[in-house]
């Protein structure tokens, strides 16, 4: 791990700085969309690129991480390569939720808010994704999947671990 | 590509030829393309391409993507049109048949009909699902191809813009949508034209229009189905604003779980521009205006316009007092009118046919239809536009088909988190924003969520509670402690530990969160609980050992 990132890091670099310039020429400079992109390349934000999105943007380190503690969407911790993210909704608890956060516990043997050991895998729970209709629900990475049972969501679980398998 | 359109005579060439374009007498098969994708409508629409192409029926048959067709309980759900049939779970499997028997052969496949008490009803004109509603926002949705600007231009799409553009003053735009008595659909119910005003007439060389879409209320679905089954009417609705206020930018706040949305608000944008809709001298008006999409990054509060405007200048979306209002000092401290996706959606429809004929539907204290996001334990779960002053029996009997499981109609949840509980006893209330607040409940946003007998109020009670007290943002004690507190009480009561002197703190508590707290979220957090506790005090006592 402390290899690899500290490898990535030269590359790293220079992609925030590629981001950051996208908003350059711009009135508003905005922080938010740049940590999302930083976020969308690196799979989350390490300490190092929050570093260097302060000093090339100028922004203080402190407002930085004020912002990025504040939104659910920002992690500094590495994440999965699929995000699991169940909902825990008031139409998704009517109908059940509950047992299908069991299942997905059961299943990747992690609680809410952890990543797998392999990192194949994060499982988070979200307040509704919009898809009341087909409650219970949950989103893996920007797919939708709906009437879920227990069967249902390991059979959906497993089938990204094939994918997994299958392309390396 | 598109060609740029130059006048309103060009728009209303295109018009003629997009009309023309879609005149034709082959057999439309539209397919649910959006919230159905999560019970494998992509999947469905493909196969149906593939069949159409190998046996050689493209001059026969026209395969469409759409949004939202409304019965989503019945996901993936597809029409024929003609004859106007209605399909439910579709499967790649049925796809064949669906092509030998119903679309060339005409017959009816029974079992992919909708059914209501055994009976197999077909056709989307005799199901009571869809005769029962009004369908005016939603005319769009699940009927053209949301990607396909054609298909918007070819049902008087930008009609109402360049009326807005060609024949009022912006003074007169804001008239005519104050005589329309529309009212904001975010939750609110503000009077749209009066904010409009309040923009106009606010003195700054720059201005901003902002669009929520941050729909953060769980159990709701409209604004998703809006932007994805029919997005132009969302940036048509922003560019006319924008024109009335004297805006040249504009922003739409789209939550980041609703990837479809994004999407199709990019094409949308992306389409605007080509035609000259967008950018610089629209349709040769002079007037200039443009849309950026933010996404946002996970928090219930940034729908409060305070926070969602600290969020798009890229800070911690914590809501701030109010005066000054955003139409006084918002994004950047310029004067900016933020509305919702549905209150824009209103928009073009009102320019187009004018406010006398938007005033036909809804009551005297709502005029116009309401969309209503349909879940929980209901059979018809899905999207309904009804005219406001409709009874909320009819729309979970008569259009949303009753309780499943010939269990008994408990509560409808109304407004989410800063809503209530809405019982049996209510169920012929007509509902408009100020019934249902005389039943301590809101209007809001529109999302309702069925419960019958075997659900626990009071547990529903502390669900909510503990959504409001994990999205607080901290800013203000009564809202922080106070959720906090009411929470533990909740918690201890649902799990038989609670005491008589509970339900009087609570009630306490609740006051006091609603009267100190500085934003929407805190002053509404305490109603679910106060609803439940006015309506289902039984069920709070029979609690207590
Ligand atoms: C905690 C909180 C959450 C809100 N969430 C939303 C939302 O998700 N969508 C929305 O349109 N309005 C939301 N609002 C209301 C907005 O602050 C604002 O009143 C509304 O967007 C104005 O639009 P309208 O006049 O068209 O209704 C929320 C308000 C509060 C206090
Ligand atoms: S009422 Fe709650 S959400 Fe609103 S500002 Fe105060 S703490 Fe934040
Ligand atoms: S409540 Fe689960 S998707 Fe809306
Ligand atoms: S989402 Fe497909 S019909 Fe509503």
């Amino acid at each position: 791990m402390e290899g690899k990132e500290s490898n990535k890091q030269v590359i790293d670099m220079s992609c925030v700085r590629d981001i950051v310039s996208k908003f350059a020429d711009r009135d508003d400079p905005n922080l938010i969309s740049v940590l999302q992109q930083a976020q969308d390349e690196y799979g989350y934000l390490p300490k190092s690129v929050l570093k260097e999105i302060s000093s090339v943007m100028d922004i203080p380190l402190t407002r930085i991480f004020g912002v990025v503690t504040f939104y659910s969407q920002f992690t500094l911790t590495p994440r999965g390569r699929h995000s699991i993210k169940v909902c825990s909704g008031t139409a998704c608890h009517v109908k059940g939720a509950e047992g299908v956060k069991q299942k997905l516990r059961d299943e990747l043997q992690i609680n809410e808010g952890e990543t797998t050991p392999d990192y194949q895998f994060t499982l988070e729970t979200v307040a509704c994704i919009g898809t009341c209709f087909l409650a219970p629900v949950m989103m893996v990475d920007e797919r939708y999947y709906g009437k879920l049972t227990a069967d249902k969501t390991s059979d959906i679980v497993g089938t990204y671990s094939n994918k997994k398998l299958g392309s390396e | 590509m598109l060609k740029s359109l130059k006048s309103n005579d060009d728009l209303v060439a295109m018009k003629e030829a997009c009309e023309e374009k879609f005149k034709s007498d082959k057999v439309r098969v539209y397919v649910c393309m959006t919230g159905c994708r999560a019970l494998g409508a992509e999947e469905v629409y493909g196969e149906f391409q593939k069949q159409v192409k190998t046996q050689g029926l493209e001059d026969k048959v026209e395969v469409v993507e759409t949004g939202c067709q409304g019965l989503c309980a019945k996901a993936p759900v597809m029409t024929i049109d003609p004859p106007g049939i209605f399909y439910g779970r579709v499967s790649v499997d049925s796809v064949p048949e669906i092509i030998s028997s119903t679309i060339l052969k005409g017959e009816v496949i029974n079992k992919l009909c909708y059914a209501e008490s055994g009976k197999k009803i077909p056709y989307m004109k005799d199901i009571p699902f869809y005769n029962r509603q009004q369908k005016v926002v939603l005319r769009n949705c699940g009927v053209i191809d949301p990607k396909n600007v054609e298909h918007y231009i070819a049902r008087k799409g930008y009609e109402g813009l360049a009326r807005a553009l060609f024949h009022l003053p912006p003074e007169g735009i804001i008239k005519e949508i104050e005589n329309s008595g529309l009212r904001g659909r975010g939750g609110g119910g503000f009077p749209t034209g009066t904010k409009w005003g309040f923009v106009r007439k606010a003195k700054s060389d720059i201005k901003y229009i902002v669009c929520n879409a941050d729909e953060g209320d769980p159990g709701a679905f409209m604004d998703r189905a809006i932007l994805e089954g029919d997005p132009h009417a969302v940036v048509e609705g922003m560019i006319t604003a924008a024109f009335a206020i004297g805006a040249n930018k504009g922003f739409v706040y789209v939550r980041a779980e609703y990837p479809i949305a994004v999407d199709h608000l990019e094409f949308a944008i992306h389409q605007a521009r080509q035609l000259n809709l967008l950018g610089d001298n629209i349709l040769g008006s002079g007037f200039n205006f443009d849309l950026e999409i933010k996404k946002g990054a996970g928090a219930f509060v940034c729908g409060e316009e305070t926070a969602l405007i600290a969020s798009i200048e890229g800070k911690r979306g914590m809501p701030r007092p109010r005066p000054p209002f955003p139409a006084i000092s918002g994004l950047w401290q310029k004067p900016t009118n933020i509305n919702n996706v549905e209150t824009f959606a209103n928009v073009p429809l009102i320019m187009q046919h004018g406010s006398e004929w938007y005033k036909q539907f809804g009551t005297k204290n709502g005029s116009g239809t309401k969309i209503f996001a349909l879940a929980g334990n209901v059979k018809n779960t899905g999207l309904v536009e009804v005219p406001m002053g409709t009874t909320l029996r009819e729309i979970v009997f008569d259009i949303g088909g009753g309780i499943p499981g010939r269990r008994q109609f408990k509560a409808a949840q109304m407004g989410g988190p800063s809503g209530g509980c809405v019982p049996a006893e209510h169920l012929d209330l007509p509902i408009d924003y100020e019934s249902v607040k005389e039943v301590g409940a809101i209007m809001g946003s529109g999302g309702l969520i069925v419960m019958d007998e075997k659900t626990s109020m009071v547990e529903i009670a502390r669900y909510f509670m503990e959504f409001v007290q994990e999205e607080s943002c901290g800013k203000c004690g009564p809202c922080r402690i106070g959720t906090k507190r009411m929470l533990e009480v909740l918690t201890r009561l649902v799990a038989g530990n609670g005491c008589r002197e509970d339900i009087e703190d609570l009630t306490k508590m609740a006051h006091v969160t609603k009267n100190a707290s500085l934003c929407g979220l805190g002053q509404t957090a305490p109603n679910p609980v106060l609803s439940t506790i006015r309506f289902f005090l039984k069920e709070f006592e029979e609690l207590i050992p």
